[in-house]
């Protein structure tokens, strides 16, 4: 047994394997101006200007990105929805909406979306805290120079009467292969919807759950101050992280062989072939990850293959080639890429049957650990 | 108890329905029922309509009239929507948001984060209410000098906060 100290260490470890993103959003709106849903076209341009003004000028927006939405192209957009930068809802929008994304793409800020303004702080890892404070931070300047619609009882006034308060969004991406495989994943969403948060798939709302990836965030936001959701957020997501870290020991002990034959299976297809549609990649780089946090393989990092998970995505894929391409033709160039990004990775390890100690030749070419 | 519905009969058929640890309820009479279409209590989804409906209009006669002096939102936009018009509807719906704001969330008041803007004028009109106690107590007692201070001091605070005064 642990003692608790290594315990919480152990906790810290296994939240950077399985947590891949923390996210904090807020939704703001100006004082006696219709919400973007009901304002009148003019005055949501008249207010997407004034309000890109207040929002590039400050210091973490230095070199940013600001753009009215009639300014992308489609592709672009989903570009921005893949990175997690924009929502879907927001990709449909055209004049009188507009984002300004931080160079570091860490703050995004959505304008007339939903609410006039939707800001958030993204960035890699479990790192709640941090990015409730950058986003904070973000929003005390902006509050200096626009006039929040705020009441003492209700809070932040927004659009939508489900995010009135705080106005607040916490969530974390987690990657829970185990939990998947060990078939105890509904369970799991179960237990947490029944605390008030929910469970999403990778694009939040009504989006389903490839690559095992999901996403983990508080539903309610009028009634609860953000730090002490934040802490109840921060509690169950260590653990599901627990359970995903049980799963995962539970599985090398009780179907070690399978685990690996997984694990290699994903390596050998997603290093050879040549046709690879968007989901059957998801599933496969999903296992490659795991196999990665379980050492089983080696010349790999965690960032590769969350780079991998993104650059396989379909609009990064057209961006990589400068040019429109079909599902059919996008398939081919996903597999392509990834049969490059794997070919200096070392195969993995494999379970040798057990008693005979008979040396294999291909356990011999041991990739260098660069 | 009279029914929730035509508020005329006796309510003789009672409903409750509980989300989470919300518990909403609704008393009706026999003949409502029969209107409403659920003799069937099992008709759960039946039911949450019902709720539903009767939540989101719990004034419906007047509040169908209602609309919002900012904006022009009425009650049934937002049935439509489900989206509210600007910040002042919530003051405009209030009525009818109530119970739905209720079964939402975890509270009914915000606890969290408050603008800048807002202490400050939430802080200075507790301020200026102390000053207005001590001028009413400086007069009393005759010390007219420092009411006229107290009284300088009352109208700058008045000034900074409506500055629309001075423009």
């Amino acid at each position: 047994m642990k003692t608790s100290d290594t315990h919480s260490e152990g906790d810290a470890d296994s939240g950077r394997l399985v947590v891949m993103s923390s996210r904090v959003r807020l939704a703001r709106n100006l004082s006696g101006t219709p919400f973007p849903g009901w304002a009148k076209k003019a005055d949501r341009q008249k207010s997407l200007e004034s309000m890109k003004a207040v929002v590039r000028i400050l210091p973490e927006m230095a070199g940013a990105l600001a753009r009215s939405m009639d300014e992308f192209t489609a592709l672009e957009k989903q570009l921005l929805v893949e990175r997690h930068l924009i929502s879907r809802e927001h990709a449909a929008k055209t004049v009188g909406s507009g984002v300004v994304i931080s160079e570091s793409e860490v703050i995004s800020v959505m304008i007339n979306e939903e609410d006039h303004l939707r800001m958030q702080a993204l960035m890699p890892g479990f790192c709640l805290r941090e990015v409730w404070q950058v986003i904070n931070r973000v929003d005390s300047e902006l509050e200096e120079h626009l006039n929040y619609a705020y009441s003492s009882k209700l809070g932040y006034l927004t659009a939508c009467p489900t995010n009135v308060g705080t106005g607040m969004r916490a969530s974390a991406m987690l990657h829970l292969p185990a939990l998947v495989v060990a078939e105890q994943i509904n369970q799991v969403i179960q237990a947490v919807n029944k605390l008030g948060l929910a469970v999403r798939g990778l694009y939040g709302e009504g989006t389903e759950a490839s690559g095992n990836l999901f996403q983990v965030s508080n539903q309610t936001t009028l009634g609860e101050r953000e730090e002490d959701l934040m802490e109840r957020l921060t509690k169950v997501i260590l653990q599901i992280i627990e359970h995903e870290k049980n799963a995962r020991q539970a599985l090398m002990e009780k179907r070690p062989q399978m685990i690996y034959d997984q694990v290699g299976r994903a390596y050998g297809i997603l290093g050879n072939a040549c046709v690879q549609s968007s989901k059957e990649a998801m599933n496969l780089l999903s296992m490659l990850r795991l196999g990665l946090d379980l050492d089983l393989l080696q010349g790999l990092d965690h960032k590769s293959i969350d780079d991998m998970f993104l650059l396989t995505q379909p609009a990064h894929l057209q961006k990589h080639v400068n040019q429109k391409l079909t599902a059919e033709q996008r398939d081919v160039m996903r597999a392509s890429l990834l049969r490059d990004m794997l070919k200096d990775v070392g195969r993995p390890k494999t379970m040798l049957p057990s008693p005979p100690e008979s040396t294999e030749p291909g356990r011999e070419d041991q990739p260098d650990a660069a | 108890m009279l029914c929730d519905f035509c508020k005329e009969n006796e309510a003789t058929v009672h409903f409750s329905q509980v989300v989470g640890d919300k518990v909403s309820k609704i008393d009706i009479c026999e003949a409502c029922a029969k209107a409403k279409g659920f003799t069937d209590p099992g008709n759960i989804s039946m039911l949450g309509d019902v709720l539903g409906e009767f939540g989101a209009g719990q004034v419906t006669p007047e509040s169908e009239g209602l609309r919002c002096p900012v904006c022009g939102f009425t009650q049934a936009n937002f049935k439509k929507q489900g989206r509210l018009g600007c910040g002042t509807c919530y003051e405009t719906f209030e009525a009818g948001l109530k119970p739905l704001l209720k079964a939402m969330h975890k509270g009914e008041r915000h606890v969290g984060k408050t603008p800048q803007k807002a202490v400050t004028s939430q802080e200075s009109s507790e301020h200026l209410k102390q000053l207005e106690k001590e001028l009413s107590r400086a007069i009393k007692d005759e010390r007219f000098e420092q009411a006229a201070q107290l009284r300088d001091e009352i109208r700058a605070l008045q000034a900074k906060a409506n500055p629309s005064t001075l423009v």
